[in-house]
C-alpha cells in the first residue's frame, strides 16, 4: 500500500467525512460514544478496529501509551527499558504524592512516557511513547531521565529513536527541575544527532509547553498526527494576554505543517508504513530482519 | 540568607526599579556594539545583543530587555521575547562561536511571548534549537540570572557553562500565579504556590542550577557592577584557557545530573 501524506484533512472533515466510511451501526445494545467532532454515535468496537479513529469522519481519538506501542511496534518485538524509574516527590509539593498514588493506581502506568527498544517494519530502534493518561503526559525528572536514557543507549548501539509525544509541558510540581529537563533531553538528542543517528517524532494531541520547546521540535524529521494541537503556550493564555479572537484552527497539525514546523501530517491508517519507511531510509537499505505487513 | 518569603522575592524580582539587561551591559563593558536582526523575519527589541569588551576580552552579549519608562515596556515587549529574538540570540552565539569570542548573558523575563504571532512562527521551535545548539557551542557560556527567570523563555539563554543568580533574582517552571490558578483555580494563593515552586535563588543554588549567588549590596551602583564585572572576566578567562573537549563534557555533564537525584528506581 502507497503511503499517503494527506495535506489538510481537515478539509476532508468539513466536507463530511470519507465517502468510504463503513456504515456505523445501529446496534443499541452495543456500547458506543459520541464523536467529539462529527458527534455520530460510533460503537467503540469500531472505533478500536479503526486505529481508534472515527469511522464516520476520521478524527483521531487518544490513545494511551500502551495502545500506540501495541500498534506500531512489530509484535513481540518491545523490549521495555527504565519501567521501575520513578519521580519521588522531592520538593513535598503540596497534592503531589496523592496524584501520583492515584494516578498509578487508576492507569497502572508509573510515569508518564514508556520507553523501550523495539522493531518497526523489521527496522530496530529505540521507540519512546508518552502516555496522556499519566498527568496529561507532563515532563518531570523520571520522564526526562528515561528519554535521556533511552537517546544515550541507542547512541551507544548506534539505533535510531523514533518518539511519540503527547504533553501539556514540564510538570511544575517538580519546579525548577522538571524545567531542566528540557535541556538535559535536549543534550542527549544533539549527541545522538552528532553521532549522525535518526531521530523520527511524532507529534500527537495534545503536545504543548516544554516538550514541544524542546525533543518534540528536534527530530530530523518532524510528523503529526490529524487534528492534533501542537504549540507552545496554551490557547487560553494566549488569549488572555493578546485580548484578541485566536484564528481558525490555531495550533493545530496542519497550522502546524502551514507555517513549516512539521514535515508532514500522516493519519494512523498510514503511519506504520511511513514510519517504517522513513526508517529503512536511514538504514542504507541494509534491513534484515523479515518486514511486518 | 534573609527572612523574605519566596513571593516577596518574586516582588523584588520584578520591581521596575531593577536594574534590566541594558544597565548591565552599559555599566560593565565598554563599547557596545548593538546588532540587531535575526536574519529570518525581524528584529525582537525585547533582546539586546552586540560586541563588547569585557575590560580587554572581546565578548559576545546578550540581555532580555524589559525597559523601564511605560513606554519603553511596550516596545520592549515587557523583556517577553518572540522567536526571532531567540533565534538573532542563536545566529550572534554560532557568530562568536566561529570568532572564539565568549558569550555573556543576561536573562530577566516573566517567559517567552505568548502570541499568536510567536506561535505562528515557531516559539517552541525557537527555544528548542537554542537550547540543542547551546549545550554544543564551542566558545565559553555564562550566563546570569538578573531578575525574573521565566521557564522555557529564560532556559532558552541559560543553557551554559555556568550559571549565575542575583540573591533576590526568581527562577521558575512557571509563574507562583499560573501554578495557583491551574492547582487552586485560584491566582490569589500565588504566594502559597511561590514558596512551593522553590524559586528562591537559595533553592536554585540547592538543586545545582545555578552555580553561585550574587549579592545583591550596592544593587545596580559601581560597586556592585565592579564586582560582577571581576567575577566575570575572570571566570570567562579561566573557561577560555580549558581545552575545548573538557569545556563541552563539564557543560553537559553539568545538565546530565539534574534531576537524577530525585529519582526511584525500583
Amino acid at each position: 500500500m502507497p503511503i499517503r501524506f494527506i495535506r489538510k484533512p481537515q478539509n476532508e472533515l468539513e466536507k463530511g467525512g470519507r465517502q468510504s466510511a463503513p456504515p456505523v451501526s445501529a446496534d443499541e445494545n452495543e456500547p458506543s460514544t459520541a464523536c467529539p467532532n462529527c458527534r455520530k454515535q460510533i460503537p467503540l468496537s469500531q472505533i478500536w478496529g479503526n486505529f481508534h479513529c472515527c469511522t464516520s469522519c476520521g478524527h483521531h481519538f487518544r490513545m494511551n501509551a500502551r495502545q500506540r506501542i501495541n500498534f506500531i511496534a512489530d509484535s513481540d518485538s518491545f523490549i521495555e527499558t527504565d519501567s521501575g524509574l520513578v519521580s519521588r516527590d522531592f520538593m513535598s509539593f503540596p497534592g503531589y504524592r496523592q496524584k501520583l498514588d492515584t494516578t498509578i493506581k487508576s492507569g497502572g502506568e508509573n510515569e508518564a512516557v514508556i520507553c523501550g527498544e523495539a522493531s518497526i517494519g523489521g527496522v530496530r530502534c529505540g521507540l519512546f511513547v508518552m502516555e496522556p493518561y499519566f498527568m496529561m503526559g507532563s515532563m518531570g525528572t523520571a520522564v526526562g531521565e528515561r528519554i535521556t536514557r533511552l537517546f544515550e543507549y541507542m547512541t551507544a548501539k548506534r539505533l535510531p529513536v523514533v518518539g511519540y509525544t503527547v504533553s501539556g509541558g514540564a510538570r511544575m510540581q517538580e519546579g525548577i527541575l522538571s524545567l531542566m529537563q528540557m535541556a538535559k533531553t535536549s543534550a542527549a538528542v544533539a549527541r545522538h544527532s552528532a553521532a549522525g543517528l535518526f531521530y523520527l517524532v511524532v507529534l500527537t494531541d495534545p503536545t504543548t509547553g516544554g516538550v514541544t520547546a524542546s525533543f518534540a521540535m528536534e527530530g530530523d524529521i518532524i510528523l503529526a498526527e490529524p487534528g492534533a494541537v501542537i504549540g507552545f503556550a496554551g490557547a487560553r493564555v494566549i488569549e488572555q494576554t493578546t485580548r484578541k479572537k485566536l484564528p481558525q484552527g490555531f495550533q493545530t497539525a496542519e497550522f502546524c505543517l502551514d507555517h513549516g514546523f512539521v514535515d508532514a501530517i500522516v493519519p494512523r491508517s498510514s503511519q506504520k508504513q511511513a514510519v517504517a519507511s522513513l526508517l529503512r531510509f536511514h538504514t542504507g537499505g541494509a534491513v534484515t530482519n523479515e518486514h511486518e505487513q | 540568607m534573609s527572612n523574605k518569603t519566596a513571593y516577596d522575592k518574586v516582588r523584588l524580582a520584578r520591581a521596575n526599579n531593577r536594574p534590566t539587561g541594558k544597565d548591565y551591559i552599559d555599566a560593565m563593558f565598554d563599547g557596545f556594539f548593538e546588532l540587531h536582526g535575526d536574519r529570518r523575519y525581524g528584529d525582537d527589541p525585547a533582546i539586546v545583543a552586540g560586541l563588547a569588551k569585557l575590560m580587554d576580552m572581546p565578548v559576545t552579549v546578550i540581555a532580555i530587555e524589559k525597559g523601564r519608562s511605560a513606554r519603553e515596556r511596550a516596545f520592549r515587549n515587557f523583556g517577553a521575547p518572540n522567536p526571532e529574538g531567540y533565534r538573532k540570540a542563536l545566529r550572534l552565539m554560532r557568530q562568536a562561536e566561529k570568532f572564539k569570542r565568549p558569550v555573556v548573558c543576561f536573562v530577566d523575563t516573566s517567559g517567552a511571548y505568548c502570541g499568536i504571532g510567536a506561535e505562528e512562527r515557531g516559539q517552541g521551535q525557537a527555544i528548542a534549537e537554542n537550547l540543542m545548539t547551546m549545550m554544543t557551542l564551542k566558545t565559553p557560556v555564562i550566563s546570569v540570572l538578573v531578575g525574573e527567570g521565566g521557564s522555557g523563555g529564560a532556559l532558552a539563554l541559560a543553557v551554559a557553562d555556568r550559571v549565575w543568580i542575583l540573591e533576590n533574582a526568581v527562577y521558575s517552571v512557571i509563574s507562583p500565579e499560573g501554578c495557583a490558578s491551574i492547582l487552586w483555580k485560584d491566582a490569589s494563593r500565588a504566594a502559597e504556590a511561590a514558596a512551593s515552586l522553590k524559586l528562591t535563588s537559595e533553592d536554585i543554588l540547592s538543586f545545582g542550577v545555578a552555580d553561585k549567588i550574587i549579592p545583591e549590596k550596592e544593587l545596580g551602583k559601581g560597586d556592585f557592577y565592579l564586582g560582577l564585572k571581576t567575577m566575570l572576566y575572570e571566570e570567562l578567562s579561566g573557561l577560555k584557557v580549558l581545552p575545548l573537549e573538557s569545556l563541552l563534557e563539564a557543560r553537559f555533564a553539568r545538565f546530565r545530573r539534574l534531576g537524577t537525584e530525585g529519582l526511584l528506581e525500583t
